[in-house]
């Protein structure tokens, strides 16, 4: 190389800091980039603030209070949900294993005698199993996501429907234990359940694993570049096995939830589900492409979507608008995602 | 072990006596202390195949405490391929690879990593998302004292950052000062160097640079070079694998040519031009073994 070349470092990097002057649009970029949890809170925000406007009975403590709990089922699964998302996987079983799950702890209780705690921990284990089944054919065989969750959100659902026989739990059948999660909780005026703490309590742990974990960092990595996190030794494989186990014990306690806030165990519960927390997800800010994103954007983005859902039946608009403006939002997210990748890269 | 003086294989190459193979036509140390010298990690008759491609055909392959060895070759001569048999990212059909003269066996990169043996791969292999500290001890993070990080396993956050800024700064790495910012705000060279770092910071016996300046512009290119002229002055072999003739004429210590999967030749950048070294590449010039550098010109 030639003596040319090698100009003095701090003249160039004075040039570069000139060269790297940025435009207030490059800095919003860069700063959503940092906080991809930013502008779901900013949409949550002026969701609360437009329609507390509109009318006087949205911003009350009672109605935020019960948004919350509306938020608690579809909020706990998306955590699940974010975890597979952050890998760059995604998660159609989620409901389905939810929903068989739900029906595992109530039936074997009802049916089968098994005391509460037992068919409680039965159902986590049963979600735990499911998951690894995701995992193992997504590790072992090499299929995506996709595909695999695809056929296994048919397994469950058709499992489910098998095991219940078309028949609900319901109420009076079900044992105390498996309702723990939808009693009342009034916290300064606003009424929350059990369901809700519970769900909060998972996003602060998830939120600490995530940051703070070498597990948390390795999902981020496989979700990032999986042949970089290969290379530098992490086991990818194992990584990715273990998340889907994880997210199948999450979705377990959803279930909990679920039966809480139904007040019953039925196979027909959670139809939406699968689709509703890849939404909170999507919307919460976290990237499809695996390794960006927060599960503390995921709670906002669950969040935003009880918000529309309940402003806009305040506001007496019909619920096919809830459907419409929850698309457009999903669309919006995903395409702010893509700018914000942009960033710098 | 005796210096290799095994021949490479080639056909022209008439086997040598086996006493001194440099004859020290221009090279001046005494050949008595190179015979002696062990290599870091040797490569004995390598041979691998991939279906009916034979990328390896019983290549040999010597690496001297404290040299740069420029490997180069055409591509598909099995520079690649030779780097991942020893490296761990593949195991060969045949041969065997001995670091510092005992037989070992890779099987994955982690067994090379934990023998002392980091590659920079061409794609750097970092993760983009995450930070330059996190980025350094991926795979390897250090956790908290005490009960935060046996029981509730935290990182070592500020720790791991602090070294990563003690590291950096040891290499001369003085641009990068926030280790809290993430990878994919850097340029091409600035990611490099974390490479680098990462490598340097875990190497105990060799570091492996994959086509490190293949990417870059001039101003970065040169900063790689130095990282690699300081890690040579801190007495660490490095392997570096080029394209670029004037990168590796301005820092090999000696230039192994690899060519249809095997040793064609190791020549001194001292004694050779780049036209020359490209000649043995293509096949258009072969080297007598005794006028070959085939040991170490470092003492």
């Amino acid at each position: 190389m030639s003596q040319a070349t090698t100009t003095s470092t701090t003249g160039y990097d004075a040039a570069e800091e000139f060269l790297g002057r940025t435009s207030p649009t490059q800095r919003l970029q860069t700063v959503l980039h940092r906080y991809p949890w930013l502008s779901p809170l900013v949409v949550l925000l002026l969701a609360v603030i437009v329609f507390g406007a509109i009318n006087s009975n949205f911003a009350t403590p009672a109605n935020l209070g019960t948004i919350t709990q509306q938020t608690a089922v579809i909020g706990t699964l998306a955590i699940g949900q974010t975890l597979i998302i952050l890998t760059a996987g995604i998660d159609l079983s989620c409901g389905a294993i939810m929903v068989f799950t739900s029906m595992v702890m109530a039936k074997t209780a009802f049916e089968n005698g098994v005391p509460g705690l037992p068919a409680l921990l039965l159902g986590i284990v049963v979600g735990g199993l499911a998951g690894l089944l995701n995992g193992l054919l997504i590790t072992r065989i090499g299929l995506p996501p996709f595909i695999v969750t695809l056929g296994t959100f048919g397994i469950f659902t058709s499992l489910t429907l098998l095991y219940a026989t078309g028949r609900t739990v319901r109420n009076r059948e079900l044992v105390a234990e498996l309702k723990w999660l939808g009693q009342p909780i009034d916290v300064g005026g606003f009424r929350l359940t059990t369901g809700v703490l519970v769900m909060l309590a998972l996003y602060a742990l998830f939120a600490y694993v995530l940051r703070y974990t070498a597990w948390g960092s390795h999902v981020y990595a496989v979700g990032d570049d999986r042949d970089a996190a290969r290379l530098v030794g992490i086991r990818v494989n194992r990584v990715l096995l273990s998340v889907y186990v994880v997210a199948g014990v999450v979705y377990a306690l959803a279930a909990w939830t679920l039966i809480g806030r139904v007040n019953a165990a039925s196979p027909n519960s959670g139809i939406d589900a699968n689709l509703d927390s890849i939404t909170a997800v999507v919307i919460g800010g976290t990237s499809l492409f695996g390794g960006r994103g927060r599960v503390l954007g995921t709670l906002i983005g669950a969040l935003i979507v009880s918000v529309v859902d309940s402003g806009l039946s305040i506001a007496g608009l019909d619920q096919a608008y809830k459907r419409l403006a929850i698309g457009v939002l999903v669309i919006l997210a995903v395409t702010a995602d893509q700018w914000i990748r942009r960033a710098r890269a | 072990m005796s210096a290799p003086v095994s021949p490479d294989g080639d056909a022209q190459t008439a086997p040598p006596d086996g006493t001194h193979p440099a004859t020290g036509t221009v090279v001046a140390p005494a050949a008595a202390g190179r015979n002696e010298l062990t290599p870091v990690l040797e490569g004995r008759g390598l041979v691998k195949t991939y279906g009916r491609v034979v990328a390896l055909d019983a290549a040999d392959f010597a690496l001297f405490p404290g040299e740069v060895l420029a490997l180069i070759g055409d591509n598909g001569a099995g520079k690649s391929s030779l780097i991942k048999c020893l490296s761990g990212a593949e195991v060969p059909n045949a041969g065997e690879v001995l670091l510092d003269g005992a037989p070992v066996l890779f099987r994955r990169p982690i067994e090379a990593k934990a023998a002392g043996i980091e590659t920079v791969y061409q794609t750097l292999a970092v993760a983009p998302a995450l930070d330059i500290a996190s980025n350094l001890y991926l795979g390897r993070e250090e956790r908290k004292a005490g009960v935060l990080g046996s029981v509730f396993r935290m990182l070592d956050g500020g720790g791991m950052r602090k070294r990563a800024k003690e590291q950096m700064t040891s290499l001369g790495i003085g641009t990068l000062q926030n280790m809290g910012q993430t990878v994919e705000t850097l340029s091409g060279g600035q990611r490099q160097a974390v490479s680098v770092a990462r490598a340097a910071a875990f190497a105990s016996k060799v570091i492996i640079l994959d086509e490190p300046t293949a990417a870059l512009g001039v101003r970065e290119t040169n900063q790689v070079l130095k990282l690699i002229e300081s890690l040579r002055e801190r007495g660490m072999p490095v392997i570096l694998i080029s394209h670029n003739m004037p990168n590796v004429f301005q820092v090999a210590d000696r230039i192994h040519v690899q060519r249809l999967g095997r040793r064609a030749a190791v020549v001194s950048p001292s004694t050779i031009n780049v036209t020359d070294a490209v000649a043995i590449m293509t096949g258009a010039l072969q080297v007598p073994v005794e006028e070959q550098q085939l040991t170490s010109v470092r003492r």
